[in-house]
């Protein structure tokens, strides 16, 4: 059995009323590059502030080297971390900040010496021992953050979206240093980023997290061929996500019409997500014997080293296209989708459920706020029941005051012909509610959610 | 023309502002006992300040305040400094919104009212008034500022910086001396230099916290002088001599900290 | 294991203060409001405060301080305002000493700069009184009223200005639509800093007056100095209820810095 260096069991931590972390449960393996990966507020920083040890778990049990550290204060846990901004010491020289640690650890003089020299040279900062820290380049002070925390050679070395402030270029080549240096370190390496290329570049494993839970663990290569649901998916390089039905084993239906695919065990007429890349789907000039359906080009943009189209398709599906070759905008144009780079994932909910108490016999109430809803017979004040709401029947109102309750916009994944949102509510314990709508929203835009008495459907 | 007016207008107030000091300053270079009368030029005012005579109570009444001004801004940085960390790490709401609260009431505080204050606590106490409790007073009413001249280096300090000395294996206690002190070092002596001020220019609490046993500051002494009618001549010279002292260090303050202020921009 | 980690918390580094605040400015208070509202035997009493509003002479001073520190505060903010707007134009004052001048006399001694006054008005042989005391209020006074305006007006954005001509406005009403709303923080602030001594002080008037005009201050310091703690601190209770009124109105932001904070 291989060494787990660092144990993570049922952790979850609320600040105050906010859960930002579920039941998290995660192993990294000794050498191991360990990407966290997931959008900013996912709570993934927060997980690698639990195993430094400036977060305590609220619960669950945090092992490095198989002991449990829940009560060990940062400065004795063997991990040492490197800072978003670098958090550099700014009253201290370069030496003086990577030498920080043997300082306090009363390290012989001539040792620190010896090691700082050495380190220095790992990150390439050998000349720059003397300088003022912030009269350094965003990468020299990233390269000293690096030093000072390897200097005392931590079991695990945690990285903290270490690039993220740094320009585009300088990224990409502080990327390779970074992987250069994991391999002639040997150090555990956990990184977090909210960078998908990023993390699809460095790492031996990426963990997805969003709202608090893991969405999927795996290589690279897993998770970009086979997304667990639609917010890997969506996150992880560009897809189109749509609507489908599986109708047996090895066939879906989707867009009108049926495709054979490789995946298997859904229910017979299980509604499904289908994610088809942009760079797998093959366009032809219309008409085509060989081609499965067609459409009309609707834009075509040159990228670089592809175009990027949208075609709309008969049903008025709109879909992302990418292809060396550039098709004319308007063009009719056939398309054909192999059954090996179709991937069809089971759906995490197919309605919104919430556990409400019925007020009186025509109310109820569930996202903190009183509902109107159908006379219901033999239900009394008081009861507890569950309402079913589909994701169609939640009307969203630009003016937040013409709905119930207010919410912001968090989540929007694009189906093809409609959107995909998850709201947050703004009030109480800010639990979500879906909604599938037309129109189009932005990131933290406020709505008003309005649900009509109809469209609540009440389970006992 | 527009910039003509302004800037005479500039002038004439400053020149307004600053004539009665210029008319002291002027009349410490001559003898005569009621101001206004020029007798010739001397330093014999100068001279009599540090020469016994009148001037011997004032002196000591300038050692006493210079006394009480060291002691109590230099109490007043550490626990400023101190409290000023806590309330930046205090995430409790109420508890933090409290300390604010707290800390501003000095400030808004009418001297008077601290004065009156703390005399009735003294008396209630039944403490003897003397160097310690005017001392404690002066912490009291400089200690805020502190707290606020502190405050603002503590937010424009990078979060990470103390967590990261703790990463490294720095103790809590290690990284407040070696990480967050150094880093709000200016805004200390900032606040320091304010509390130094406020403390010489006191009037209004400690002539409430003196006691009787004939300790005198540079104010009571001025006040005390001034209502027995007396005016000593040796007021003008010493009143040149602070004016010009304060006004020099907040200058070069001043100056030093614009300097700094354009250097990092 | 518990006590350590709680004294090693950051926000336990207050605690210290907390105490001291707590003997220091709480308790204090809570005992001139104690002394406010009894009588030389510790009874509880309102004699205290019905003396006061029964005693004409005194209710007369407090009225006349209550006038002369809002004529004080007015002629401060007509003066001060315009001081405040040149200083933060770079067209009209690119000067930055010209600002230190200005706020420097803040931090002088009131005592010299008041002797300073009462010299002034000895050497050009005009009468100490009531002239006198206004004109040593204003002249105490001003760089608190200047300060705190010249800080907004410094930190305004000059493209709101910008925006306003852009949009057609003129000059008198750029000034009463854009730049006079925008610095009303600053007036605040500068009002109340300037009101509040001028309604407290005491040594100011006795000295540019000769003792003759009696400010609402001058008769607290009376009564304590002559041993009548409880109408003295009845008197200075009065006080406290009208700062605290006037607190209401000034809603600068608590952290960060007060109006003095970035003088140094």
């Amino acid at each position: 059995m291989e060494k787990h260096i660092i144990d993570i069991r049922n952790v979850s931590k609320s600040f105050g009323e906010h859960k930002v972390l579920k039941n998290i449960n995660l192993y990294v393996k000794k050498g191991e590059f360990v990407t966290i990966l997931g959008p900013s507020g996912c709570g993934k920083s927060t997980l690698l502030r639990c195993i430094a040890g400036f977060e305590q778990a609220t619960e669950g049990d945090i092992l490095i080297d198989g002991k449990d550290i829940s009560d060990v204060p940062p400065h004795d846990r063997p991990v040492n971390t490197v800072f978003q901004r670098y958090a550099l010491f700014p009253h201290l020289n370069v030496y003086d900040n990577v030498a920080f640690a043997l300082k306090i650890a009363k390290v012989g003089k001539d040792e620190i010496r010896k090691r700082v020299s050495k380190v220095l040279k790992i990150v390439g900062m050998t000349d720059y021992e003397d300088r003022d820290v912030l009269s350094l380049s965003g990468g020299q002070q990233q390269r000293v953050a690096i030093a000072r925390a390897i200097i005392n050679r931590p079991q695990v070395l945690l990285l903290d979206e270490p690039l993220a402030a740094l320009d585009l270029k300088m990224r990409k080549d502080m990327q390779m240093e970074i992987k250069e240096m994991h391999k002639t370190l040997g150090m555990t390496f956990v990184y977090v980023t909210h960078d998908q290329e990023e993390a699809l570049t460095l790492s031996d494993t990426v963990v997805v997290m969003n709202e608090g839970e893991i969405q999927q663990i795996g290589t690279p290569t897993d998770i970009y061929n086979e997304p667990a649901n639609a917010f890997v998916a969506d996150f992880i390089g560009e897809s189109n996500i749509l609507d489908g039905i599986m109708l047996e084993d090895k066939r879906v239906h989707f867009l009108g019409k049926d495709f054979d695919c490789v995946d298997e065990g859904f229910e017979k007429s299980e509604k499904v997500d289908v994610v088809l890349r942009p760079e797998d789907i093959y366009i032809l000039y219309a008409p085509n014997l060989a081609g499965q359906f067609e459409g009309t080009v609707t834009s075509c943009i040159f990228k670089g080293v592809h175009y990027e189209m949208w075609i709309v398709t008969d049903d008025k599906c709109e879909l992302m296209i990418q292809d060396y070759n550039a098709f004319e905008v308007g063009s009719r144009v056939a398309l054909i989708i192999k059954a090996s780079d179709l991937h069809v994932m089971k759906k995490e909910r197919l309605t919104n459920t919430f556990d409400a108490v019925m007020v009186d016999s025509n109310h109820v109430e569930f996202l903190d706020t009183k509902w109107e809803c159908l006379p219901q017979e033999g239900i009394s004040g008081g009861e507890e029941v569950k309402v079913h709401i589909p994701f169609d029947k939640v009307d969203l109102m630009d003016t937040v005051e013409d709905g119930a309750i207010e919410g912001e916009v968090r989540f929007i994944l694009f189906k093809g012909d409609h959107y995909h949102l998850r709201v947050r509510t703004t009030s109480g314990n800010k639990d979500s509610i879906y909604a599938d709508t037309k129109y189009v929203y932005d990131d933290r835009d406020l709505v008003g959610i309005k649900i009509l008495p109809q469209d609540i459907e009440i389970e006992r | 023309m527009k910039k003509f007016f302004a800037q005479a207008y500039l002038w004439v107030v400053l020149i307004v502002m600053y004539a009665p000091i210029i008319v002291i300053a002027v009349y410490s270079f001559t003898e005569a006992k009621v101001l206004g009368n020029w007798t010739g030029f001397s330093f014999n005012l100068y001279k009599s300040l540090f020469q016994g005579g009148a001037g011997q109570a004032l002196t000591s009444a300038l050692i006493n305040t210079l006394i009480i001004a060291v002691i109590s801004s230099t109490c007043a940085t550490f626990l400023g400094t101190f409290a000023a960390v806590g309330i930046f790490y205090t995430r409790h709401k109420f508890r933090k919104n409290t300390m604010n609260a707290l800390n501003n009431i000095p400030i808004l505080n009418p001297d008077i009212i601290t004065g009156i204050s703390l005399f009735l606590l003294f008396v209630a106490l039944g403490v003897n008034q003397g160097y310690v409790t005017i001392c404690l007073a002066h912490i009291t009413f400089c200690t805020p500022y502190v707290v606020l001249s502190v405050m603002p280096r503590l937010h424009q300090m990078n979060p990470n910086t103390y967590e990261a000395a703790l990463d490294l294996g720095a103790t809590p206690h290690q990284a407040l001396w070696k990480v967050i002190i150094p880093q709000v070092r200016s805004g200390m002596i900032a606040g320091f230099i304010l509390a130094f001020t406020l403390s010489i220019d006191d009037f209004e609490v400690s002539i409430f916290n003196l006691g009787n046993n004939g300790l005198e500051t540079l104010s009571t002494f001025i006040y005390s002088d001034a209502r027995r009618g007396g005016l000593s001549p040796e007021l003008r010279p010493l009143s040149t001599l602070v004016f010009v002292v304060v006004l020099l260090v907040l200058f070069v303050v001043n100056i030093y900290n614009a300097r700094a202020a354009r250097k990092k921009q | 294991m518990k006590i350590t980690r709680f004294l090693n918390k950051r926000s336990s580094l207050g605690i210290p203060y907390f105490l001291f605040m707590l003997c220091f400015v709480v308790a204090p208070l809570v005992i001139i409001v104690f002394f406010a509202f009894t009588d030389g035997n510790g009874h509880l009493t309102f004699d205290n405060f019905l003396r006061f509003v029964s005693n004409p002479k005194d209710l007369n001073t407090f009225v006349y301080s209550m006038v002369l520190s809002m004529i004080t505060t007015l002629i401060c903010l007509v003066v001060g305002y315009p001081i405040a707007y040149i200083l933060s134009d770079s067209r009209l004052c690119k000067s930055q000493v010209m600002v230190i001048l200005f706020i420097m006399p803040m931090m002088v001694n009131v005592l010299v700069r008041t002797l300073a006054t009462v010299a002034l008005f000895g050497w050009l042989h005009l009468p100490l009184g009531e002239g006198a005391l206004i004109f040593g209020m204003v002249y105490n006074f001003l760089p608190f009223m200047i300060y705190p305006i010249y800080n907004v007006l410094n930190k305004l954005d000059k493209s709101y200005i910008e925006a306003a001509q852009d949009l057609g406005a003129n000059p008198v009403q750029v000034f009463l639509k854009v730049v006079l709303p925008l610095s009303k923080e600053g007036i605040i602030s500068g009002v109340m800093m300037v009101y509040m001594p001028t309604i407290s002080t005491f040594a100011i008037s006795e000295l540019l007056t000769l003792n003759n005009i009696k400010l609402f201050g001058t008769t607290i310091q009376e009564n304590i100095n002559n041993g009548m703690w409880n109408y003295g601190a009845m008197l200075a209770v009065v006080m406290l209820v009208i700062i605290m009124v006037l607190n209401m109105f000034d809603k600068s932001p608590e952290e960060g810095g007060s109006e003095m904070g970035g003088l140094v």
